[in-house]
């Protein structure tokens, strides 16, 4: 198996005297699905915002393309190719999906004074791109806003997939979806790892990770209980694991299984 | 992608979009609309001389001197801020202005820029105040609002002994070979030309009765077709409805938001001045009482234009037509027999029609329900 593009060795985040990462270790490879697993206040945001360059870790070492390195802000990961997918998209819904896809890095043509927003260029590149996704969109000055949930997380994929993301951080994206739009933004993971970027997906909900997953990582109390291979582990254990073991076990029992 | 439901070619849950419906979903409709519907209302209550050249000439042009502030109010709106220190900002720059060209005696290559320059540094103070407070810019620039006309009625008073008019500007920018780029009119051969060839009616010394095109409406023309290609050619464009469409998304995509919303200020404040230019050296005074409420006015025709006042969204094409409208009714209802303060009234019921349009508007583009 190839190297890992970004590793993260027993990464430790202090906030004051708040221990939020107690040595988490983590690691992606080229074309691969590696799902962080975690319960609500697991430390999962504060991880993958260590991950993105919104923290510097206290302690622990981040290696990037077998280099040392560390990241003093979120633009510095862009350029070096981690994108992030945070929540709330970094989408505009007033704006339509073309200007909203090359916000902030616009094609321009022309010179001097007459230098342009080469919008032509921006429209068909943006069809293109939600096409290979399996979006077809009505146009592409069609406004954000009247996407669906999973369009729009698609649309933040296939952002981020074509300014030349090595590792791609979804946080939470099937979190708010339904069930057939959780279904395409799978379908999406699929594509982009398929292509050879690194996924990192984070995710409570263990059904969900497991259809994609390469590999699965479980972060609880701000520790990472191991990593376990795709067919090495149940979707139980998994929860169990997440939650901290005994006390779900009895609850499912009085569920029946379906959490 | 095998379960998605956006994937088929033809969706059967979306209908065809009708014509109508697609020129409903641009911001700048409801101002054209609005220009037919006030041509059409003075077309049958005015007296005809309205729409002769010359009575068309003269609604442009109290409506070019409104659009040059509604055209920058409606960058800033779609940037999501306020200026309503503008209004202000005209006496002010008129007094910076008048003391640069009476008191100083420099000539206008020196003062216009001058002008302009310390226009534009009050406005990058209004928005350094308002990125840094997190504060909201219409109780920054209400701030601005006061202590600008303060200045001016203080400053003129001191800088005449004790009057709040300056006066002599005529005198001193009469020579000037730029005076003319900023007052009068222009295409004044062109017209002269026509009427000596009967195209145009002429007093009884053959002189034509409109002496050209007053240059504030060719400021106007320039200014809105520099803006709107901006808006929609430009990055910088761009970044104008990120920043005023959600900020932090903007900035988290790399757009320099600060630097936008700065400069838009900055471009805001200087068209303020701009207009204080042209006005003063028109009337060959300032006065403090200059640009009075034309901050109100200049945001009601950007909104009527089609500004969202939560930003993100319009079109300065829209407010060039929401400045014409305010010309039309201002100047058109002395064509009529109409007494003259239903101008207030218009104004208040077209602000508020505006208003209810473009938040129907808004949920159509965004799909809302």
């Amino acid at each position: 198996m190839s190297d890992p593009i970004i590793q993260l060795d027993n990464i430790e985040k202090h906030f004051g005297n708040v221990i939020a990462l107690n040595g988490v270790s983590f690691d992606v490879r080229a074309g691969e699905c590696h799902c962080l697993l975690g319960d609500n206040g697991a430390g999962k945001s504060t991880f993958i915002k260590t991950m993105s360059g919104v923290h510097q870790p206290t302690r622990g070492s981040i290696t990037f393309e077998g280099k040392p390195m560390s990241f003093g802000s979120t633009r510095e990961a862009m350029e070096a190719g981690i994108a992030t997918v945070f929540q709330d998209l970094a989408m505009i819904p007033l704006m339509s999906v073309a200007r909203n896809f090359f916000m902030g890095r616009e094609p321009v043509k022309g010179w001097g004074p007459f230098r342009r927003f080469d919008v032509d260029h921006a429209n068909a590149v943006t069809m293109a791109e939600m096409k290979k996704m399996g979006i077809n969109l009505r146009g592409a000055d069609q406004a954000v806003g009247t996407l669906s949930g999973g369009e729009r997380q698609t649309v933040a994929i296939a952002r981020a997939v074509h300014f030349g993301a090595k590792v791609l951080i979804l946080d939470e994206p099937t979190s708010a979806l339904g069930v057939r739009q959780t279904s395409n933004v799978l379908a999406t993971i699929d594509k982009v790892r398929k292509a050879g970027v690194g996924v990192v997906f984070i995710s409570h909900n263990v059904r969900h990770a497991m259809a994609v997953g390469d590999r699965f990582t479980v972060l609880n109390r701000g520790k990472t209980l191991g990593t376990a291979k795709r067919g090495e582990i149940t979707a139980e254990q998994l929860q169990d694991l997440m939650a901290g073991g005994q006390e779900l076990a009895q609850l499912e029992s009085t569920l029946g299984g379906t959490v | 992608m095998s379960t998605g439901a956006g994937n088929s070619i033809a969706d059967e849950r979306i209908k065809t979009e009708p014509l109508l419906s697609r020129l409903m979903k641009r911001p700048e409709l409801g101002a054209i609309a609005g220009v037919i519907l006030v041509t059409l209302f003075f077309l049958i209550t005015a007296d005809s001389s309205m729409f002769t050249l010359s009575g068309i000439l003269n609604f442009l042009s109290p409506a070019a001197q409104l659009g040059i502030l509604a055209i920058a109010a409606a960058l800033l709106m779609i940037g999501g801020e306020f200026d309503l220190s503008i209004g202000s900002m005209v006496a002010f720059a008129g007094m910076i202005f008048g003391a640069c060209v009476v008191n100083a005696d420099l000539p206008l290559i020196v003062a216009i820029p001058l002008t302009l320059a310390f226009a534009a540094l009050i406005g990058m103070a209004n928005g350094l105040v308002v990125l840094r407070t997190g504060l909201p810019s219409f109780i920054v620039t209400l701030a601005g609002l006061f202590m600008l006309r303060g200045l001016s009625l203080v400053g003129l008073k001191w800088l005449t002994d004790g009057s709040t008019q300056l006066r002599g500007i005529r005198e001193a920018v009469a020579d000037d070979l730029l005076t003319p780029l900023f007052a009068g009119d222009a295409f004044g051969g062109l017209f002269r030309w026509a009427a000596a060839n009967g195209y145009l009616d002429t007093f009884p010394n053959g002189d034509p009765t409109v002496p050209g095109v007053p240059v504030e409406i060719l400021w106007f023309l320039g200014l809105a077709a520099l803006a709107t290609w901006v808006l929609l050619r430009t990055p910088a464009g761009n970044w104008i409805f990120a920043a005023g469409g959600d900020a932090n998304a903007a900035a988290n995509s790399g757009v320099p938001v600060r630097r936008v919303k700065i400069t838009l200020f900055m471009v805001t404040a200087a068209c303020a001045a701009l207009l204080a230019i042209m006005q003063v050296i028109d009337a060959g005074s300032t006065d403090a009482r200059r640009g009075f409420q034309k901050e109100f006015e200049a945001i009601i025709a950007a909104v009527i234009g089609g500004c969202l006042l939560t930003g993100g969204y319009g079109s300065a094409i829209g407010a060039f037509f929401g400045s014409i409208i305010f010309g039309m009714v201002v100047i058109g209802l002395t064509y009529t027999g109409f007494d003259q303060d239903w101008f207030q009234v218009f104004l208040g019921a077209m602000l508020l029609l505006a208003v209810i349009f473009n938040n129907a508007i808004r949920k159509r583009v965004t799909g809302e329900r």
